[in-house]
């Protein structure tokens, strides 16, 4: 078995779930400023609500490509919704407070909302439901699965769809002179509030969509499931360059690959003593290395302000 | 028919009283120019007009109606339209994706093609430009995309804040030219100006705002022979 590609492609497979995530940070922050670190516990809320939609409607003799949909279209409603609510009623009213208030509460909103998934789902690891076939393909050596190829495909057509709408819709063009100047915004008829709004909706139905890639890619859901994803993506954000569309995707793309030729490597580089268990120091070391040496990240802006 | 009438308009911020109860009004058609040095009040009192600030005391009436609970986007509906201080340019967008997003709250798609294309006739050098992105303008060239900008939207009433700020002299004689061009062709015009000569040579009726208040107005001929104005505005 060639290992190098089996790390390619499940480093491939990680990264793209990374970037949808990654894509609803930077995109808050690119139009607010503000690190939303509640939008992991989104994602978790949407695997939750998908895990109780297709556990709800697998046994109704429905084929389950279609429970998985249905499941997809109710999670990003809910997260839809949920992220419509942060906004409205932790951050807004914190618009022109200091920089540290919004900060604390959006630690204090992923608290609340963890522990409400934990009274509503419990404490317990839930399997999820294998609802796409998942036979696996062997290729060049490397073993890839339906659910991996899938998860590739959808990701690549969301960040294509978001990227479309951004640069070639009039929203998208609303969204970009907002992010850049609201007032001048307002003054083009732009409703500034409407449009972080939608923002932060847009970003919340991502993290639907990847909640649900992350329990079809290892079956299980957990309350505690988003914290870390969160971290992971937020980490892929300030790779690529908090507040840049692109650099999301590619910081995503990078983690990925880091964190599983990483894992992969790991154990024959130190003679064995560290194991593929350490998989997660290499998020956060590349979160450290950024900080130090390109704190814009790779394809971030100077950081200088405008006036 | 009065287009815009302000009465004793107050706007605090900061604890500071900005503008101290001002009364001034525009006709439909009318070139007014309201000058006054740094400080006077004159970008508070643009903003106020646009909805970006918000008065604690005064009305203000526009096409007959209060436009107390109008926030500044539902103002661009009604037909006002403000050239901001400092332009106001999306840097990161094109030049002609910052013309599109002035033409937001239209949707006559026809249109506002047919006003892009005249918007790039009024400014040839801004058909030149129109895929490279207003950030990498010279300042004249920005002023022109605001403008341009804001005719998009097809205002009634164009608000215009320091036209000439930092531009060299041909740039603003261009300015000024279109200024002329735009007034004739019916829009409602209220410029602000700390160049108080070729501010009251264009205008037909002038308002001079002095730390909050309004101290002089009259015909722009008036003012620009008048005592006070020379000594306190024209150097004279």
């Amino acid at each position: 078995m060639d290992i190098f590609l089996q790390q390619i492609i499940n480093g491939l497979v990680q990264g793209s779930i990374y970037a949808l995530v990654a894509l609803g940070y930077t995109m808050v922050y690119g139009i607010l400023g503000l690190i939303n670190f509640a939008h992991g516990e989104v994602v978790m809320i949407g695997a939750m609500v998908a895990l109780s939609v297709s556990l709800l409607l697998i046994g109704s003799g429905l084929p389950p490509l279609l429970v998985l949909l249905i499941a997809l279209m109710v999670a990003a409603a809910v997260c839809m919704v949920l992220g419509y609510g942060i906004e409205r009623l932790a951050y807004r009213p914190l618009r022109n407070a200091p920089r540290l208030a919004p900060l604390i509460t959006a630690i204090g909103v992923s608290i609340v909302l963890q522990n409400l998934a934990m009274i509503i789902w419990g404490r317990e690891y839930h399997a999820f439901p294998a609802l796409l076939p998942n036979s696996s393909h062997l290729l060049a050596g490397a073993i890839i699965n339906e659910v991996q190829i899938i998860i590739v495909l959808v990701a690549t057509a969301m960040m294509a769809g978001l990227m479309l709408l951004v640069h070639r819709t009039r929203l998208g063009r609303a969204m970009r002179a907002v992010a850049e100047n609201p007032s001048a915004a307002a003054l083009m008829g732009v409703n500034p509030n409407a449009v972080i709004s939608i923002t932060f909706m847009m970003g919340a139905a991502l993290a639907a969509v990847a909640g649900i890639m992350v329990s079809a890619n290892y079956g299980i859901v957990h309350y505690y499931m988003g914290s870390i994803l969160g971290l992971k993506a937020f980490t892929a954000a300030v790779l690529g360059g908090i507040g840049n569309l692109r650099g999301a995707m590619l910081g995503g793309l990078l983690l990925g690959l880091i964190e599983s030729l990483g894992a992969g490597y790991i154990g024959d580089l130190t003679g064995g003593f560290f194991g593929s268990h350490y998989q997660d120091v290499f998020a956060f070391l590349v979160l450290i290395v950024v900080l130090v040496f390109r704190p814009a990240g790779l394809l971030g802006e100077r950081v200088a302000d405008r006036a | 028919m009065l287009l815009l009438t302000v009465e004793n308009l107050k706007v605090s911020y900061g604890g500071i009283q900005a503008l101290k109860g001002i009364d001034l009004h525009l006709a439909q058609g009318e070139l007014v120019t309201l000058i006054g040095s740094n400080g006077a009040g004159k970008t508070t009192l643009l903003k106020t007009l646009a909805g970006l600030l918000h008065p604690s005391a005064g009305k203000i009436h526009y096409t007959g109606e209060s436009l107390q609970h109008c926030a500044a986007h539902q103002r661009v509906r009604k037909g006002m339209a403000l050239v901001p201080e400092g332009r106001g340019v999306f840097a990161r967008l094109t030049v002609q994706e910052n013309l599109q997003m002035g033409a937001y709250s239209r949707s006559d798609q026809h249109e506002i093609s047919a006003d892009l294309a005249r918007m790039y006739e009024l400014f040839p050098r801004l058909a030149e430009r129109k895929n490279q992105l207003a950030g990498t303008l010279s300042g004249g060239e920005q002023q022109m995309v605001a403008m341009a900008r804001a005719l998009m939207s097809r205002p009634k009433l164009l608000m215009l804040d320091e036209p000439s700020m930092g531009l060299a002299p041909m740039m603003v004689a261009k300015i000024f030219d279109t200024i002329r061009d735009i007034s004739a062709q019916g829009v409602s015009i209220l410029l602000v100006e700390q160049n108080a000569r070729l501010a009251l040579q264009v205008a037909q009726r002038g308002y001079v705002l002095e730390s909050g208040a309004i101290t002089l107005s009259g015909a722009a001929s008036e003012l620009l022979g008048s005592d006070a104005v020379q000594t306190a505005y024209l150097g004279c």
